[in-house]
């Protein structure tokens, strides 16, 4: 019986050290943010947190699109400037019509007339353009690594370089800005926000006995921004593609053996080109949710590096470089984590060039444990 | 038995244990091989064979046990090592670097040196070259050394390989399934080559599944199962019979089973198909009928894999027609062969057929999905799982849960799950691929029998063998081809060794 029982604590033992093996960047993080947390107790605050889910949310959406491209063996190294060509695009639709900077002096009467009658409906109609452009860029991309069969880092990597290009030649190095409010408010907005502030505003100047309550659901409508609950919302539509159509069980397949699902009939070249055109309107959604975020958008900076940030947040949350492997569970909490790491550094007082460093370290690591994981199934 | 301790031998193995996660792959395993001897080591696929061999090699560290090699107790912790210490390992898996010449090949990790202006350390290609020529000329291959690899048949790969071995010139050699991609000539220049060794006071051993071949060239053979130690017996106190049954742990009655089916009319033809490659299958011509079991038999380097391919779609043809059911079908990828009801099962598992890291419910269903769906676009879980119980049981597929890897199955298996994903798609006509290749002999007889019962239900089989027995055995007619040609087609009743092999050397 003791024996039994020995033998069973051992194995529980062996389980658990595998655990911690395999999610090691993600346990090593968070002993690091309660560490920050000691230190500066600042760093779990409400507007730490807002800001730690909108930084979330629109690297998830990002690495969502990335992860498609990971699981196939591939890459999207175009992910980061796809973004931001898709930033700028929304900007010079988004300037106000009084704003002597402009990028489009003269911006057709129509257009200029429908954003001052409908500007909600106006500001989902350039969200669907961007989209649409984005979109055009991933069947490109798609296209060169199915058909051309040119290798997706190289791929990418020109249509990185591209990307940047075309966004120098069509908007110039300058800083867009000068935003419509109702834009600004996609990423500073919440659920309710209207309603509760005047609420808020009225049960204030009554002195009225739930100005508290008020307050509490207004501090948690606020955490949960739009970017975050769209971030959500498209979290659940690719979990559902992922494991509930047959998209998501051929890019596995694809992944897993890409000659073998070929023989098994599926269409690779129809998938691949999918994936790729799926991850680019993912970027572009990303885009539109920066120049929003930042009240700007400029080509040289808006999401530069973000590709890389995707692809560690992939990596840390389990999908497998070598294909085949990856939950869209995994990625929200390696970008998470990610996230919280940086963050974190930030509190500590660490200079921004820095942190660079540490992403890129953890990169490297986050790949090389990976790695192994997958030597030591071999 | 032969009992331990009297003689000195070359290598011994004491009490040999190695868990992997999971499996406990060898259980206290012993092995002696005395000096000058050929020592054949037989077990079924997954009875350890490889892995033993591989603690030997310093490829696999073992968890208990030991090694005394020559009289000295030894700790092989790597390859290099045991090559230092005289002991070589053919793979059953080559890793040949196609690009370079067969002479970087054989020299990797070696090369021969020299100083340019006294100093510089540079690669000696001319000696290298000349060392190369002569070890070809001892293995009586006749290969320029600088040839490219990649230009060389598999089993000319296999023999360089080999050669690569006896150039270490080791005191013991290990043969991982030599010959399973040799030609019967290749095989017999092997064979010389052991005699010589096995003179030289070499000690060889012989991992194989070809009885025959055991028979015919080892003095002692080991049996294991399942991880453990079954015994060593002399090689003329044993039969075939023998062998399999202490392999299997239990008699084997029959090795084919029943067949009931009976060939109808005639589903599907094939006229001059031609590969646009020149070297491959060119103006093969064949015609297969409802319920019919085809074998095409023929040695490696025959093309009938590139030819079952080309009419999969896999592989381009640029002349020939393919007419099913009486009309004309163009195929220019697997999907157009797939909706036409014509499936293939690779004959590589690995590298074309499974789907390692994904589930046994997903490599099932893979194919099929389009069957699948709810509301058109949604996958139909519910039936998906039933489909893939259905297959489970009825291929009596051995598998903890339907969730489980592929990777972690037996070869056996994997097999079945493969079979049950074509089954998925309900064709009319299978094309197999070296259906029972490295799979154990149980297994083999569970595929025979599907098989069989696939063929009485009114499908129709094509299965390219390499097995002499199972293409008499299995098939209603054997088509066999040479060199890319078809250079007959022999009734299954009065089909013989003979016959077939003078068939399928009638260009060589």
């Amino acid at each position: 019986m003791q024996n039994n029982a020995a033998r069973h604590l051992k194995v529980d033992w062996k389980r658990s050290r595998q655990f911690m093996m395999n999610n090691i960047i993600v346990i090593l993080i968070l002993l690091f943010a309660v560490f920050v947390w000691t230190q500066r107790t600042n760093f779990i605050s409400a507007t730490n947190i807002r800001n730690l889910f909108g930084n979330t949310a629109i690297r998830f959406i990002i690495a969502l699109g990335v992860s498609g491209c990971l699981i196939t063996r591939g890459t999207d190294l175009s992910a980061g400037r796809t973004a931001g060509f898709a930033a700028c695009l929304t900007a010079v639709f988004m300037q106000q019509q009084n704003y002597s900077q402009r990028i489009i002096k003269n911006m057709p009467e129509f257009i200029q007339n429908f954003a001052d009658s409908s500007i909600n409906a106006y500001i989902l109609c350039v969200l669907i353009i961007v989209l649409v452009i984005s979109a055009l860029i991933g069947v490109i991309n798609g296209t060169v690594v199915s058909r051309l069969k040119v290798p997706p880092f190289i791929a990418t990597l020109g249509m990185q370089t591209l990307v940047y290009g075309m966004g120098l030649v069509i908007f110039g190095a300058q800083p867009i800005g000068s935003f419509h409010p109702e834009y600004l408010n996609v990423y500073t907005g919440y659920f309710g926000k209207d309603q509760l502030t005047q609420a808020i505003a009225a049960a204030q100047e009554t002195g009225g006995g739930n100005l508290g309550f008020l307050n509490v659901l207004n501090d948690t409508a606020r955490l949960f921004g739009y970017p975050a609950l769209i971030a959500l919302l498209v979290g659940v539509v690719m979990w559902f593609l992922y494991n509930k159509m047959r998209h998501g069980k051929y890019m596995y397949a694809i992944g897993g053996n890409e000659i073998a699902a070929e023989v098994s009939g599926v269409n690779v070249t129809k998938s691949k080109t999918l994936i790729y055109m799926l991850a680019a309107m993912l970027y572009g959604l990303c885009g539109f949710l920066l120049a929003s975020k930042s009240a700007g958008a400029n080509i040289g900076t808006t999401g530069f590096g973000y590709e890389l940030e995707a692809i560690a947040g992939c990596t840390i949350g389990g999908v497998s470089v070598s294909g085949g492997i990856g939950r869209i569970s995994g990625i929200l909490i390696g970008v998470l984590v990610f996230e919280v790491l940086k963050i974190g550094l930030q509190f500590m007082g660490v200079k921004s060039d820095w942190t660079y460093v540490v992403q890129g370290i953890v990169i490297i690591v986050a790949v090389a444990l990976d790695i192994r994981k997958y030597l030591r199934k071999k | 038995m032969i009992e331990n301790g009297k003689t000195e031998f070359r290598l011994e193995m004491r009490d040999v244990v190695k868990t992997f996660p999971g499996v406990r792959a060898l259980d206290r395993v012993q092995f002696c091989l005395k000096p000058g001897t050929v020592h054949a080591l037989v077990g079924e696929n997954g009875a350890g064979k490889s892995t033993l061999m591989k603690c030997v090699f310093g490829i696999y560290k073992m968890d208990e046990g030991e090694i005394i090699y020559e009289g000295k107790k030894v700790d092989i912790s790597d390859p290099m090592m045991a090559l230092k210490m005289g002991i070589a390992m053919v793979h059953q898996e080559l890793q040949p670097i196609t690009e370079r010449s067969v002479a970087e090949n054989i020299y990797v990790g070696r090369y021969p040196m020299k100083k340019l202006l006294g100093f510089i350390p540079v690669v000696d290609h001319e000696t290298m070259w000349k060392n190369t020529k002569k070890l070809l000329d001892d293995v009586r291959m006749k290969f320029d050394p600088k040839q490219r690899l990649g230009d060389l048949s598999v089993s000319q790969m296999q023999s360089v390989e080999i050669a690569k071995a006896i150039s270490a010139d080791c005191r013991v050699l290990i043969l991982d399934e030599p010959t399973s991609s040799l030609t019967y000539h290749e095989v017999q220049a092997l064979f010389d080559i052991i005699s010589e060794l096995k003179a030289k006071g070499v000690s060889i051993v012989y991992i194989s599944h070809k009885m025959d071949e055991i028979l015919r060239i080892s003095d002692e053979v080991t049996i294991m199962r399942d991880g453990q130690y079954i015994g060593t017996w002399e090689a003329r106190e044993l039969t075939i019979d023998m062998i399999i049954t202490r392999m299997v742990g239990r008699e084997l009655k029959d090795l084919y089973p029943a067949k009931h089916n009976t060939p109808g009319e005639v589903i599907f033809e094939v006229k001059d198909f031609t590969s646009i490659n020149p070297r491959s299958f060119r103006h093969v011509s064949f015609r297969l009928r409802k319920g019919e079991i085809l074998g095409i038999g023929g040695l490696v380097g025959a093309q009938r894999t590139e030819l079952m391919e080309g009419i999969f779609g896999i592989r381009a043809h640029k002349a020939g027609t393919i007419a099913y059911d009486g009309n004309t079908i163009h195929i220019s990828r697997p999907r157009d062969a797939i909706q036409k009801g014509i499936a293939l099962l690779t004959e590589d598992r690995r590298a074309t057929g499974i789907f390692s890291v994904l589930s046994v419910s997903d490599n099932v269903s893979i194919a099929s999905l389009d069957q699948y769906l709810k509301y058109r676009r949604f996958l139909n879980d519910r039936k998906i799982k039933q489909l893939v119980d259905d297959n489970v049981a009825k291929l009596s597929i051995k598998t903890p849960s339907n969730k489980t890897l592929i990777q972690s199955l037996s070869g056996g298996n994997q097999q079945k799950v493969l079979v049950s994903r074509w089954l998925a798609n309900d064709p009319d006509i299978l094309i197999m691929d070296e259906p029972t290749r490295g799979i154990d002999v149980g297994a083999k007889y569970e595929i025979y029998s599907i098989i069989a019962s696939l063929a009485a239900s009114g499908k129709s089989i094509i299965m390219i063998s390499s097995e002499m027995g199972e293409l008499i055995g299995m098939s209603d007619r054997i088509v066999v081809m040479c060199d890319g040609r078809l250079t007959g087609i022999v009734e299954g009743s009065g089909a013989t060794q003979e016959n077939i092999m003078s068939l399928a050397t009638q260009f060589t």
